[in-house]
């Protein structure tokens, strides 16, 4: 790891006006960051330290309404009691997030921050029409995550929250990359007001987006069956030692029909 | 560089460090700490787990200034002078090593895998659980029954505490 001057933030504003100097980065859970760092991927000159900043933490539960601080680590996410019976299926991806070890220290706001074509944040956001709530604005899930770990966010804007309304039925089913649990394919479905939304992560070449022919399929029948015998298109997906973007097209259906499922409890 | 500040298993320690200094690093080089190892220094194999506030925790991959104010227990601080932990104990009693490399990250994974499970472990719980801790001797067999046993022995050792 190159050299690296490292400021503790005490609050938003804190954070925001000591990244001013140098080539700074936000650090979160650093589960992503300092891995980077190690290998050189990544050579901030500074780094700010979010996770003493109390007012990025905690789960909140209004009706339907749920946000969840940004500093939120997976573990929190995976164990909220009340989050557990009102939306399992973010539970249960919150649970399924890399390891114990990695749950412990990682965050909702850094995920998203970083929006790994891989991660499984964005399909969740992106699937139930969630709003990304920054220090300066509030933006929908799919105006914010804009391409391969690239987002919305400007010089200085930190992502404090994330908010969205549980729909009526929700799931979640990934193919894990055996080695690092990354999703090689994960798939996020939401049935709510405004018709069925399908997100999928780890497959698109341009990070998280929806799927299209799967919602129409779901929209009439949200049902696994609904979902046999479709085939998605596998240009504009990854392909990569893991698998190819054929492959990946494959599991994007398989993993939708076990979304769905799960859903359907 | 900064001052860290830390209590590492029951002692308060304090150090001057770059800032770039892994947790891990710290804990080996600057106390002498060297039951936690470094195996494969891409966070997947769990050979560095330690608990940082109580949770299980991969020290290659903190930095010890994310660290300082926080209470630290390695692998060494787990004993009870010379009685081992009912974890230490069930891993010799099961062999549940054979080079030991990958051992202490494995017990403190274990230990806190037994605290997050008040109602109990099954042997599928136990291994989705491991998923953060790789052994290349053992085929995790041994590994698994060893935290099956010791999780009932604390168990025991918990209700017996609240009885007393």
């Amino acid at each position: 790891m190159y050299s690296v001057n490292y400021h503790r933030a005490n609050s938003v504003a804190d954070a925001v006006k000591t990244a001013e100097t140098g080539d700074a980065k936000f650090l979160s859970g650093g589960m992503t960051l300092i891995p980077a760092m190690k290998t050189r991927l990544a050579a901030p000159s500074d780094l700010i330290d979010l996770a003493h900043i109390d007012e990025l933490k905690g789960i909140t539960i209004s009706g339907r309404t749920v946000t969840i601080g940004a500093g939120t680590i997976h573990y929190d996410v995976a164990t909220h009691a009340e989050l557990k019976t009102l939306c399992p299926a973010l539970s249960h991806l919150a649970s399924h997030i890399g390891d114990p070890a990695v749950r412990h220290r990682g965050t909702i706001g850094g995920s998203v921050a970083n929006n790994d074509p891989a991660a499984d944040y964005p399909s969740a956001l992106l699937a139930m029409g969630a709003t990304i709530i920054t220090n300066q604005r509030e933006m929908a899930a799919e105006d914010f995550f804009t391409g391969l770990f690239e987002t919305a966010l400007e010089d200085g804007e930190i992502v404090t929250a994330v908010r969205f309304d549980v729909p009526e039925k929700a799931g979640y089913a990934k193919f894990p990359n055996p080695a690092s649990r990354y999703a090689m394919t994960g798939v996020f479905v939401a049935k709510g007001e405004d018709g069925v939304r399908v997100a999928v992560t780890g497959a698109g070449d341009n990070g998280v987006f929806r799927s299209e022919p799967l919602e129409a399929a779901l929209a009439t029948s949200f049902d696994a069956k609904a979902l046999e015998g479709l085939s998605v298109p596998s240009d504009s997906l990854m392909g990569d030692l893991h698998a190819s973007p054929e492959y990946r097209a494959n599991l994007i259906v398989v993993m939708a029909k076990r979304a769905v499922l799960a859903a359907n409890g | 560089m900064s001052e860290v500040s830390l209590a590492v298993n029951g002692r308060t320690v304090t150090g001057t460090v770059e800032d770039r200094t892994l947790l891990v690093h710290f804990l080996r080089e600057n106390l002498g700490l060297t039951g936690t190892h470094v195996g494969c220094d891409t966070s997947q194999c769990g050979a560095c787990v330690v608990h940082v506030d109580g949770k299980a925790v991969k020290s290659c991959t903190m930095l010890a200034v994310q660290a300082s104010g926080s209470t630290i227990t390695t692998i060494e601080g787990l004993a009870d002078g010379a009685d081992l932990h009912p974890m230490q104990a069930a891993f010799r009693e099961h062999h549940g090593l054979q080079c030991g490399f990958c051992t202490p990250g494995m017990i403190m994974t274990a230990t806190d895998m037994v605290r997050r499970h008040p109602e109990g472990l099954d042997e599928a719980t136990v291994r989705a659980e491991l998923e953060g801790n790789i052994c290349r001797c053992t085929g995790y067999h041994n590994i698994v029954k060893a935290i099956l046993a010791a999780s009932q022995t604390m168990q025991r050792a918990d209700g017996a505490a609240q009885a007393a």
